[in-house]
């Protein structure tokens, strides 16, 4: 490979895998799903129309696309329920978040500086609770929180409580599950950075006349950013689409965007509705990626 | 230990340090001192201490014993960022989320210092290493020998009591090495400060310090000025670690004659008298070569056969065999142009007067 221009017909034709990984396995399904977000429900198989008819020909495509309409995004809109969906989640996953890097930072520091051999077991242990289905582990929650689970019975116990509480169906319930479930997602990209910054740059903080505590709201802090974006990325973007958890643990009086989707589309058979969700969905995910996308640019640029 | 430096002060004293990591002893019951303004090298090879020994005292290490004293006040407990000495590191260990003007001012800012001083002194550091107007440059945009500079600046914005030097020239290239030495030299003077460099790089201790402590395996092998350590070492080990050197075992006579693998030589008057085991140091650049006998009666005059030439541009080293059982290295400078005309199997006379060999009885 000398020149950019001169590469062989089987370079080009590997990096062109990626792409058509990418195009056939979330392009063209995206579209999909952006068709029928612009279709109308119908009683029909599938239940939606219209349909694409290649027989009509040309007539037959200025029909489908005469049919298309942007009907379902206004309702999104026109609804509170949708609203008030996609504001809890976004306010599940900013909380959550939140509380991940509160709790996932200093383990994070904690495994970075613990003694190099002990490094790989503590990193699997942070990966461990994978080798349990997801499922099994936010069942195995709803019995610890249950009124007669684990949790009520040691608090009970230790006098800390005189009844039972009611953990289950209720907001501290989905930020447990959320939180122990992503929190391998949160710690991980944060021992990455941190396990690779150089030692030395706190002893010439402390050299310079810099106690250790400010040496980390310094020179520690400010080095693991990229760290942090990567782990409140992972973290933020899955558990705004999350449905699993709010479902088992959650209460009925609210609803996460996840669990609005899985209603119209399964309950109420709407599929454009749930398609129109799901692109909006899309369309607000967007916003923090392409902040991240704008930051690791400038740490690229910052030469690291 | 201070010997010539008597009319500076004392500003750092080592006293009975010791440091053990484990079973392994890095510095051993060492004591030294370093005087006010002085340009002082810890030399050594890599794993005799002196690294640990600079740690000591910029304090991210403690010492198992003994006390450091700077201007006699007991430091050890003193940590790292109350201490009045910056160091700049081998790697530099530069902030990369910080330009060059919030690398150098990094030291300032952790004091309530104004930030119209803080501007200004940082300016002044960038002056006084030549790289003014590079105040908003990041990091990974300088060259390393820039990169060195901004430590150098950063560590000497605080105007430390000393500042250490951690092999500080180790990263650069051979060119930029020998323009650095200089540099920092000229800047010592300037400054006045105290300098305390650690380097395994017998050339650079030599250039840049005014006094230099020899280390081997945690102990001090010789303290002194750089032309004292290399003509007078005090032990076989100095002499052939600083330079190149030819080291014959014999035995010194009553009539101060030393029998060795060469024959009877002429040692200098200062050796020591009548001493069994003895060791004659001779620096290859203070032998002559010759093809006759020399008739200069009281030098010593050793015939040998050229049994390797190596030739370096400014000087070419020859090793001459005497009888099959020792080998003398000897280096011609070469001053004119022509090639001097030895070459492999000649049979040469290589000669020195008395004086300039070394008797070493350790």
């Amino acid at each position: 490979m000398s020149a950019p221009g001169k590469r062989s017909w089987g370079a080009r034709a590997v990096l062109l895998v990626p792409y058509l990984w990418l195009a056939a396995f979330f392009l063209v399904p995206f579209l999909i799903v952006l068709k029928i977000s612009l279709s109308q429900t119908a009683i029909a198989q599938p239940p939606y129309t219209p349909l694409f008819d290649w027989s009509d020909g040309w007539a037959g495509l200025k029909a489908f696309f005469a049919a298309l309409s942007a009907d379902n995004y206004a309702m999104l809109g026109s609804d509170a329920l949708y609203l008030v969906a996609y504001l809890k989640s976004i306010e599940v996953a900013a909380v959550s978040t939140a509380l991940l890097l509160i709790i996932g930072y200093p383990m994070a520091y904690g495994m970075a500086r613990a003694p190099r051999g002990l490094q790989p077991l503590l990193v699997m242990l942070v990966i461990l609770p994978f080798w349990t289905s997801f499922l099994i582990r936010v069942y195995a929650w709803i019995n610890i929180l249950q009124r007669d689970g684990l949790l009520n019975d040691l608090l009970l116990r230790l006098h800390l409580v005189d009844a039972p509480v009611a953990w289950l169906a209720s907001d501290t319930a989905i930020y447990i599950g959320v939180v122990y479930s992503y929190l391998p997602f949160m710690v991980l990209p944060l021992y990455a950075t941190l396990e690779k910054m150089d030692e030395q740059l706190l002893e010439a903080a402390a050299d310079l006349g810099c106690p250790r505590w400010k040496a980390f709201w310094q020179v520690t802090l400010p080095l693991s950013l990229p760290g942090v974006a990567a782990g409140a990325l992972l973290c933020f973007i899955p558990i705004t689409g999350e449905f699993v958890i709010p479902d088992l643990l959650g209460g009925s009086e609210t609803q996460m965007i996840g669990q609005t989707l899985w209603t119209e589309f399964f309950s109420n058979k709407d599929w454009p509705v749930a398609s129109a969700i799901a692109v909006a969905l899309l369309g607000l995910l967007l916003v923090p990626i392409l902040v991240y996308e704008r930051l690791q640019q400038r740490t690229i640029e910052g030469g690291r | 230990m201070a010997e010539g430096e008597a009319d500076r002060p004392v500003l750092v004293r080592f006293e009975g340090i010791g440091k053990r990591f484990g079973a392994l002893t890095a510095v051993d019951n060492l004591t030294l001192d370093i005087a006010q303004g002085e340009f002082f090298a810890l030399l050594g090879p890599s794993g005799c201490g002196k690294t640990t020994l600079l740690r000591m005292l910029a304090g991210f290490d403690r010492p198992s014993e003994g006390r450091i004293l700077l201007d006699g006040e007991d430091i050890v407990a003193v940590p790292p960022h109350k201490r009045p000495v910056n160091m700049m590191f081998q790697s530099y260990a530069l902030f990369p989320h910080l330009s060059v003007a919030g690398n150098i001012a990094f030291g300032l800012c952790q004091e309530n210092v104004a930030r119209a001083e803080i501007a200004a002194r940082v300016a002044e550091m960038l002056a006084l290493v030549r790289m003014p107007g590079f105040d908003h440059r990041r990091i990974h945009q300088l060259s390393g020998g820039q990169r060195q500079r901004v430590a150098l600046a950063r560590a000497l914005i605080k105007r430390p009591r000393v500042l250490l030097l951690d092999e500080p020239m180790a990263a650069l290239d051979k060119k930029l090495r020998a323009e650095t030495q200089f540099e920092l030299m000229e800047l010592q003077r300037r400054l006045g400060t105290t300098f305390v460099i650690v380097t395994h790089d017998q050339d650079e201790a030599m250039i840049v310090a005014d006094r230099i402590a020899v280390m081997d395996r945690g102990r001090l092998a010789q303290v002194a000025q750089p032309a004292e350590i290399y003509e007078r070492p005090n032990s076989r080990w100095v002499a052939d670690f600083i330079g190149e050197v030819t080291l014959i075992e014999g035995y010194l006579g009553k009539d101060g004659m030393l029998d060795c693998a060469l024959g009877r030589l002429r040692v200098p008057a200062d050796a020591p008298k009548a001493a069994d085991r003895v060791w004659l140091a001779l620096r290859p650049e203070k032998l002559r070569l010759s093809a006759e006998r020399p008739a200069d009666g009281d030098s010593n005059a050793v015939a040998g056969t050229v049994v390797e030439v190596g030739y370096r541009g400014d000087m070419s080293i020859y090793q001459v065999r005497h009888a099959e059982r020792a080998l003398l290295k000897v280096a011609i400078a070469n001053t004119a142009r022509e090639r001097p005309s030895f070459a492999i199997g000649d049979l040469v006379w290589v000669s020195w007067p008395p004086d300039v060999g070394v008797v070493l009885t350790t």
